[in-house]
């Protein structure tokens, strides 16, 4: 087995929304290069956790975050980093794929476009290169300036995939993204998934347990706002060391 | 027979009550529109749209209201673009940087107040600080007094448009690293482009046909105006001016004109629809 490599590392980290806890105490890693799949029943605070890693926590009402979060080392909630810099680095994919008002071309554009990524010249290129990489060009590529809405919410999936890879992150956050597919669109997804993870870094929230044997390089099981377990998916998924887990493997809850 | 229910008849009375509302909504479009076509087409003639007033047109003699139809759009255009420079800004701020703070809410409180603010209100006001400046009723301070009473028109009309976009377009945006403001100028303007043409329209509509609030400030002359500081005529005044007259084939000119006013709300209307449905092409819903 490789040594695993921290990409993202949370330290103790809670996060509340006014006066309830979502999420306490967590500590952990988010190996580089792998797919990290974060499981647990619903409400445990999965997606909180999620949301911290690239500071959307900060845009829901009366949220507050204790701990650190350290991408490379660096503390991305430290008031010396621009939050539009982290979320630059993470490209997310939400449970409903939301395209962004324009052309499938544009919405591709977008991102390089306001960060000013790339020349006028490249840009066709790239927007090309990006949606052959989430798999949707053959799909798209007579129809580039045709309305995003237009697309079924499979290919907007995989859109939105494409979009957040052009603004060239480091990680991929997953928010349970194949809940809203139908299963062939949901097996598209997957799939790129397991590609990317050669040059990204991937964290995925799923309830599908099944979904997570699939994927998961790396596990992260979570109950009632705690981490009971994490480790190599092989090691948490087979062979779990808590009472929790076990039950939780075995359907119990 | 089906058994008698109190839901079911309570359906019904209501849907008698909604078509009663839709009749007299309708009625009364129709009768506005009857009245002023039968009254007014008689009247209305090539030289009604195409010359300014003679001498003794108020009398009954020749000429037409080109100065009232230019003056009238040169007026609601420069309201409704000063309007629009700062009740856009205004809407995308309530809702990007500060939708739920109470100061937003004040802001909201503040522009229905001054949208429920009679016209004549502010004719008056716009008046006393033209005198205030030492202006004379000019084209400039019709424009500007009718700007202040389209603003909360169309600020809030904007602004409601914009709360209903869903909180996920927004987050799709800073999930790719948008500042606010590219947020609001790229991603939220295009997705509600239609409705903000539709709050321009409604500002504009209110502009052009409103005739209490240029009453002073911008006057009343049978000329084009050739700068921002001379007088300007407008259709609503020239309504009303002809309207006051003895003379019967004058009272016909106003309801021509009265009909010139609202075949141009119509034509903007139609208009902007069309645009609108262009611009919304790519609003995801």
């Amino acid at each position: 087995m490789s040594r695993l490599i921290p990409h993202l590392e949370t330290q103790n980290l809670s996060a509340y929304y006014g006066a309830t806890k979502a999420i306490e105490d967590v500590s952990i890693i988010i190996p580089r290069n792998q797919i990290t799949v974060i499981i647990g029943p619903s409400g445990c605070g999965k997606t909180t956790l999620l949301k911290c890693l690239n500071r959307f926590i900060e845009l829901e009402e009366h949220a507050r975050v204790e701990g650190k979060v350290l991408l490379n080392g660096e503390d991305i909630y430290s008031p010396l980093i621009d939050v539009t810099e982290v979320r630059k680095k993470s490209g997310l994919l939400a449970q409903r794929p939301y395209p962004l008002p324009m052309s499938i071309f544009d919405n591709v554009a977008y991102g390089m476009r306001i960060h000013g990524l790339c020349s006028r010249r490249e840009l066709a290129q790239k927007v090309q290169y990006y949606l052959q990489v989430a798999g949707l060009w053959e799909e798209v590529k007579d129809r580039l300036h045709a309305p995003a809405s237009q697309l079924s919410i499979g290919q907007q999936q995989r859109l939105c995939l494409a979009r957040g890879l052009a603004v060239e992150p480091e990680i991929i956050l997953g928010d349970e993204p194949t809940s809203a597919l139908d299963p062939i669109s949901a097996q598209h997804i997957e799939q790129r998934l397991i590609e990317l993870k050669q040059q990204y870094t991937v964290v995925l929230v799923s309830h599908i347990l099944r979904q997570a044997r699939r994927l998961a390089d790396y596990v992260v099981f979570m109950y009632m706002g705690k981490v009971v377990e994490a480790g190599p998916a092989q090691q948490v998924l087979n062979h779990p060391q808590h009472e929790r887990t076990r039950a939780y493997l075995s359907g119990e809850f | 027979m089906a058994k008698w229910k109190w839901q079911n008849t309570e359906e019904k009375v209501m849907q008698v009550l909604m078509l009663l509302s839709f009749g007299l909504i309708v009625m009364s479009l129709l009768l506005i529109l009857f009245t002023i076509l039968s009254k007014g087409l008689p009247a209305l003639s090539w030289e009604m749209i195409s010359q300014t007033p003679k001498g003794g047109f108020y009398f009954g003699k020749e000429g037409g209201i080109l100065n009232a139809i230019v003056g009238s759009l040169y007026l609601a255009l420069g309201g409704t673009f000063i309007a629009f420079l700062f009740g856009f800004p205004l809407a995308l701020l309530l809702n990007i940087y500060s939708s739920k703070t109470a100061w937003a809410d004040l802001v909201r409180l503040s522009l229905d107040i001054l949208w429920g603010v009679p016209s004549i209100v502010y004719g008056a006001f716009g008046f006393t600080v033209m005198i205030f400046l030492g202006w004379k009723a000019s084209l400039l301070g019709g424009i500007l007094t009718l700007a202040l009473l389209e603003l909360p028109i169309m600020t809030r009309a904007m602004d409601e448009v914009i709360r209903r976009v869903p909180p996920e377009l927004p987050r799709a945006a800073y999930a790719l690293g948008s500042t606010n403001s590219e947020t609001a100028f790229f991603v939220i303007t295009r997705q509600v482009l239609p409705g903000l043409a539709t709050a321009v329209l409604l500002a504009f509509g209110r502009g052009i046909g409103d005739a209490a609030s240029v009453l002073f400030t911008a006057g009343y002359t049978d000329r084009i105006p050739d700068s921002l500081f001379s007088p300007v005529a407008s259709l609503p005044l020239a309504v009303f001016f002809q309207l006051g007259t003895p003379f019967p084939e004058v009272q016909q000119r106003a309801y021509a004109a009265a009909l010139i006013l609202t075949l141009t709300v119509l034509g903007i209307s139609i208009f902007s629809r069309g645009i609108s449905y262009f611009l919304g092409r790519h609003s995801i819903r």
